[in-house]
Formats: C-alpha cells, sequence, structure tokens
C-alpha cells in the first residue's frame, strides 16, 4: 500500500474521501464543507476528490454543513464532514440532532482552543462539550491513526447494531498540520472494508414516514434508552470493526485504549491524543528506572469504556489524568469520567486531575516528570492542578 | 412587449382542480390537528392536490413551525409522503442533501421545504439564501403567516407595520420585509407569491415549479386566526382583500429578471382588512400611508413586467 508523507489534516479528507467513494456501488456520498482554521485543508482535499458518484457542498457555515450532510445521510448516501473549536459550537444543534435521527455521519474534528479570545492551538474542550450527544467519540494521536480510525468509524457507525454518528478527533497542528509518513490505503481495499450503506430508516417513497415530529414523554425515553442500549453495545462492535480492519489492511488501527506497562503499576497515567505519545516516552524511562509506572492512553471517549479502564488500573493506587480541556467550575473533564468509573468499584485510588497543554500550550516530558513526582507523593486527591499558567505576560482577568 | 397574464380579483376556476380524495395516500392526511381558518392547511391541501395532478410526489423538509406539529405525535403522522422535521435554520440544507442524492441516483419526485416565516425571513435566511445562491434543485414554500403562531404570536420580520403581536404589544412599528425581493435578486429560476384565495393562480405556479428545476420559492399568504385574531371562516376572504386592495401582490419573477403580474388589483380600500383583524388598531395603522404604499408598488411591479416581461 502507498506509504506517503502527508499532515494529518491530508490523511482525514483522504480517509474520508475513499470512503464516501466506496459507496459508489449503492447510493453514493455527499457532504456538506467550511472551512475553519486549521481543519480547513480537510475539506479542501474532499472537494479535489473526483468522486464517481457524490456530491460536495460548500454551504455558509458549520450549521448547514451538518444540515447537507443529514439530508444526504436520510436519503441513503454515505456522508461526513469536518470542523473544529468555534465551528463545533456554531454546528451544535445539528450535531445533537444527527444523533437523535440515528444517521451514522462521520466527522472528523481537529482540537483547537474555543474563543473568545482567539487561539487556534490544540485543546480538546471543543469535542468534549459534545460529550452528553449520542456521538461515538474517538481521539488520535498521530497521521496513520487518524486515517485507520476514519476509515473504522464509517465501519462502526453504520452497523445496524450502532446507527450512531462518530466523531473523531485529532489535535490541533500537533497532529493536523504536521507531516509524517502514513500509510493511505487502497480504494479496493476500502471498497472491501466499507460494505455499502443500508440505512435502515432512509426516506423512502415506497414507506413513507414522518422522522422528527412530536412525541411524548414515554416515547421520549424509549429512545434515550435505544441510544444508550446502542451505545453499550459500541465496544463489541468496535473489537470487530478493529479486527475486521487487520484483516482487510494488514495492521492494528488500535483499541478502544491502548495500555503501557499498566500490568504492575502503582502508578498510572491516563492521558489521550499526542499528550498520551509524549507521556508514553515518560512511562517508558520511569520503568528504565525501575519505578512501577503505567500509561493508559485513551482513545474511545464516548461511551466511555469504565470497565476496560478499572480492569488497565487494576494494579494502581494512584491515576494521574491528564486533562488537555477545562470544564469551568469542576476542572478536567476526563476526569470527571475516570472518578465516575470508580465510583463504587473502588475507593483506595487516588484519582488527581492535571490540567496541562490548555489553549495549545507544550506539554513537554519534563512537565509529564513533574506531573508523576506529584502524583508519586500524594496520600489523596485533591483539587486540579493547574500547569502552564502566564507568569510574565499581562493577565485578563 | 407580451401582456401579463391576468387573472381578475376573485376569478376562481377551483371547479378544474382535481379533487383526491382523503385518504392516507394524501399529502396531508385527515385528522390532523390544524386550527380552523388555517392558510398553510389549505395550503398543504393544495400542493398535494397539484402533484397528484402532475403524477409527482415530494419529499418534505420541515423546520420548526406549525407544519411540525402538523405531523402529530408519533407513531402516527399527518403526512403521507416522506417528511423530515429538521431543525429551525436547516430545511434548506438538509433539503440540499436530499436532493443531491436524488439527482446523483436519477431519481423522481420533488424536494420540498414546508416552512413559516420566521424560519424563513428569519433564523434561516442565511441557510436559504445559501441553497439560492447554489441553485439547489429544490422547491422552498413559505407559508407566511406574519407572525411566529407556534409559540403565540411573536412578531417576526415578515409581521407587517401596525400589527400587534405579543412582542410588539404597541403595534410593530418596522415595515414587513419583502422577501420574495431578497430571493429574486439571487437570480434564481423561479420566484412567485401565492394566495388561497386564487386557487387556479395558486395551482397553475406550483405545476409552473414542479416543470422546471434549481432553485425555486414560492411564498403563501397564510391566514392565522389564532395570531391575527380574526374569524376561521374569514380567512380566505381575508388574504382575497390583500391582493384586491394591493397588499399582497400576486407575481411570478424569472431569474430574478423577468416579470409578470398575475392578478390586477383593484385597489379595494383595505380598511376593512384591517378591521376584520383584531390584532391591527385604528390608531397603530397608517391607512392613507398604507393605501399609497399599495399603488406604488404596483406601478413599480407594473413597471418592471412591462419593462421586462416574462
Amino acid at each position: 500500500m502507498p506509504v506517503e508523507v502527508v499532515t494529518g489534516n491530508h490523511a482525514a479528507g483522504y480517509a474520508l474521501s475513499v470512503a464516501g467513494e466506496a459507496n459508489r456501488t449503492a447510493r453514493g456520498a455527499a457532504c456538506g464543507i467550511y472551512p475553519i482554521t486549521p481543519q480547513t485543508e480537510i475539506v479542501e482535499r474532499i472537494a479535489a476528490f473526483p468522486f464517481t458518484k457524490g456530491r460536495v457542498v460548500a454551504v455558509e457555515s458549520e450549521h448547514s454543513a451538518m444540515g447537507v450532510s443529514m439530508g444526504a445521510s436520510l436519503a441513503g448516501a454515505r456522508a461526513f464532514t469536518a470542523s473544529s473549536s468555534n465551528g463545533l459550537a456554531y454546528m451544535v444543534e445539528n450535531i445533537m440532532t444527527a444523533g437523535f435521527y440515528r444517521l451514522p455521519i462521520v466527522m472528523v474534528a481537529v482540537n483547537r482552543t474555543l474563543g473568545p479570545p482567539w487561539n487556534i492551538w490544540a485543546d480538546q474542550s471543543d469535542t468534549l462539550m459534545l460529550r452528553d450527544f449520542p456521538w461515538i467519540q474517538l481521539y488520535c494521536s498521530d497521521n496513520q491513526e487518524v486515517t485507520d480510525t476514519t476509515l473504522l468509524a464509517f465501519r462502526l457507525a453504520e452497523d445496524h447494531r450502532v446507527l450512531l454518528p462518530v466523531l473523531v478527533c485529532m489535535d490541533a497542528f500537533i497532529v493536523s498540520h504536521t507531516q509524517g509518513e502514513t500509510d493511505l490505503p487502497e480504494q479496493a481495499d476500502v471498497d472491501r472494508y466499507l460494505p455499502d450503506l443500508d440505512l435502515p430508516h432512509r426516506l423512502t417513497h415506497d414507506d413513507p414516514r414522518t422522522l422528527g415530529g412530536l412525541i411524548w414523554p414515554d416515547v421520549t425515553t424509549s429512545l434515550r434508552l435505544e441510544t444508550h442500549e446502542a451505545m453499550g453495545r459500541v465496544p463489541a462492535v468496535f473489537e470487530e470493526c478493529r479486527s475486521a480492519f487487520q484483516d482487510v489492511f494488514g495492521r492494528d488501527p488500535g483499541g478502544m485504549m491502548d495500555t503501557l506497562e499498566v500490568e504492575d503499576a502503582e502508578e498510572i497515567l491516563i492521558a489521550s491524543a499526542t499528550v498520551a505519545t509524549t507521556a508514553a516516552e515518560v512511562v517508558k524511562r520511569a520503568r528504565a528506572e525501575g519505578r512501577k509506572v503505567g500509561l493508559v492512553k485513551m482513545r474511545m471517549f464516548r461511551p466511555f469504556p469504565e470497565e476496560a479502564l478499572r480492569r488497565a488500573c487494576a494494579s494502581a493506587r494512584r491515576v494521574g489524568v491528564l486533562d488537555r480541556d477545562y470544564a469551568a467550575g469542576l476542572g478536567g473533564v476526563w476526569w470527571q469520567d475516570v472518578r465516575a468509573a470508580f465510583q463504587g468499584h473502588r475507593d483506595d485510588v487516588v484519582i488527581q486531575d492535571y490540567l496541562v497543554g490548555i489553549g495549545g500550550g507544550d506539554v513537554t516530558p519534563g512537565l509529564i516528570e513533574d506531573v508523576l513526582e506529584d502524583l508519586r507523593g500524594r496520600e489523596r486527591a485533591g483539587p486540579p492542578v493547574w500547569t502552564g499558567i502566564a507568569t510574565e505576560k499581562e493577565v485578563m482577568v | 412587449m407580451s401582456t401579463p397574464t391576468r387573472i381578475r380579483s376573485g376569478a376562481m376556476a377551483f371547479s378544474e382542480v382535481p379533487v383526491i380524495p382523503c385518504n392516507d395516500e394524501c399529502l396531508l392526511r385527515a385528522g390532523n390537528t390544524n386550527c380552523g381558518g388555517c392558510g398553510m392547511s389549505i395550503g398543504l391541501t393544495m400542493l398535494g392536490r397539484a402533484l397528484a395532478e402532475a403524477e409527482d410526489t415530494c419529499t418534505l423538509a420541515i423546520p420548526a413551525c406549525c407544519g411540525a406539529v402538523t405531523a402529530g405525535a408519533f407513531p402516527t403522522t399527518s403526512y403521507g409522503v416522506p417528511t423530515v422535521c429538521t431543525t429551525f435554520a436547516a430545511s434548506p440544507a438538509v433539503a440540499s442533501g436530499l436532493a443531491a442524492i436524488r439527482d446523483i441516483n436519477g431519481e423522481s419526485g420533488q424536494v420540498i421545504c414546508w416552512a413559516g416565516d420566521g424560519g424563513t425571513y428569519d433564523i434561516g435566511l442565511a441557510t436559504l439564501s445559501a441553497a439560492a445562491e447554489r441553485n439547489e434543485n429544490l422547491i422552498y414554500i413559505c407559508y407566511d403567516n406574519e407572525i411566529y403562531g407556534n409559540t403565540g404570536g411573536q412578531r417576526s420580520s415578515a409581521t407587517p407595520h401596525g400589527a400587534r403581536t405579543t412582542t410588539t404589544p404597541g403595534g410593530k412599528e418596522e415595515r414587513k420585509k419583502d422577501i420574495l425581493a431578497i430571493m429574486a435578486a439571487h437570480g434564481i429560476p423561479y420566484a412567485a407569491t401565492l394566495s388561497i384565495a386564487h386557487p387556479e393562480d395558486f395551482r397553475r405556479k406550483l405545476l409552473t415549479a414542479f416543470g422546471m428545476s434549481g432553485m425555486r420559492f414560492l411564498l403563501i399568504h397564510s391566514p392565522c386566526p389564532t395570531g391575527w385574531k380574526s374569524e376561521p371562516a374569514d380567512s380566505v376572504a381575508l388574504v382575497r382583500m390583500a391582493v384586491a386592495s394591493g397588499l399582497f401582490p400576486l407575481v411570478e419573477i424569472f431569474d430574478g429578471e423577468r416579470y409578470r403580474v398575475n392578478v390586477e388589483p383593484d385597489f379595494t380600500d383595505p380598511a376593512e382588512y384591517f378591521a376584520r383583524q383584531r390584532r391591527f388598531h385604528d390608531d397603530e395603522v397608517d391607512l392613507e400611508a398604507t393605501r399609497r404604499t399599495c399603488r406604488a408598488r404596483h406601478e413599480r411591479l407594473r413597471f418592471l413586467a412591462e419593462s421586462f416581461p416574462a
């Protein structure tokens, strides 16, 4: 398969396009596209792709980008888009709607700081604010993961046991704009991996139905429960999609979470995306020095893989959560869910939050070593620890 | 220079409009819970008849509005055609996606947005403008009842000057937005106004729209007894008066540049139109200015129709 040196954005644009093209033998593909830094190259790639049976609609807003993709999906086509930061915030109403409609749309999100004030660097607060919607969320740490996860996302989303949209996330610039060797799969292999999309509730004249009309509280509850059950089936279906990926492409696209040295670890770091990549280096060094530390690299945020996380952290006495995000008045978003995963199961674990790289600040090996040092000295958890605060510059209050 | 087609105010050939039985196959099924005298319901029925006459069908994209409530509660629906109730501002975008996939699969059937004035003049205007600029292959129909009816009667930018709403308790000070001119300015193939009091003209415009491709915009003057504080039985008479007085001209605009005036107003005094709706109060409506505006608007439209005939 062709290995090219491309950016994360290029990889995402390519993967979305070939996935759409793979549905040419069914009802085709379409998407609404709208630019926002740092995801723009993705939609430029899509716009330039020579679809056999597809249409790319350059719209006037993110809200409409998801609107067009929903319309295409409702008509039975493979639909996708990409956005970032305030674009996602502007799109929120339709993001939620795509989930409520149970449409298997895949959206690549480049994690960028929410503004104003304006800051285009990496921060996960944008996609994590979507945590309560019926969307699967997957986080990637390099260009290959972006490519593979995007392709896997379609197979996962379109599985009739799931039928939920998927967000595939990557860090602004650190992945989106960084070139690296990336194996971009051939169309023929993608065709094999992604069967024709068959949306059971697509709008047809043969069986005219009304989607999104009025419902009563009990039916609303039933629909929420159906979504909850579909979310519950995601881990098993994910593993099937992962295994099928290996069969077709000959490599592992990665799990819901990947672990490093956790078996006998006393201190475990929990991180995602590129922060996890840096943390892995720190953990390897610490292990070489004989310290019992490990790492859980989270790839799936929704549904939150609680059980697998507890299993991975079975030996841990202290868990440090690295959050490149901030929920006002609370702390890190990942931290909340990690705490919730342990609650009622284990009360002997210190679960400490570290806010790192907020607004795209550098998360260096030295910073993570400091985090490990702090974590090791803790007998109980405290409030979130802030790092990277401006000291010399004037801070707006 | 060709003479514009003119239908005399009030003239009807309703007997020629084919009647289809009201069953599950209808676009708007019997048993819906819409208000008596609702212009939107009459418009939906006429849309269904015109589709049946043209042996055509449609998929509806309906934003938040009374049209979405019309569907009724799951698992029943009042719509006999595939329908998606979209978010408030999104119907032209969702319809763009539906139409794109219909077209790349070589399928037939209209894709129709059915939206109120709030979703058209206000929150959905950017989405609508963008779909028009892209000349999407869909029909956008706005049933304009000049109010946010679903939420209990608040002003929209379609509310006429002087009308009381719950958010303009002293009568609206601003004038109604000219949405037809805005849409025509996009240069779309077809933009037209329709009145349920002129069913033959209404039907012909629907059939015209069905026979074209690209973006087609239709604006229906749609009485709302609840919001207009009028008698349900007066609905058709009221919108007929609006056409006759020149308040709501019936026109067609092709490609944004060729005009046709369909009904010649006789400039009936609009006083009765205002008097029969309790949303208007004598001291909040400037009748003389309204008469002048109606005549001036018609003069302009007649000039355009004669200078740039369709």
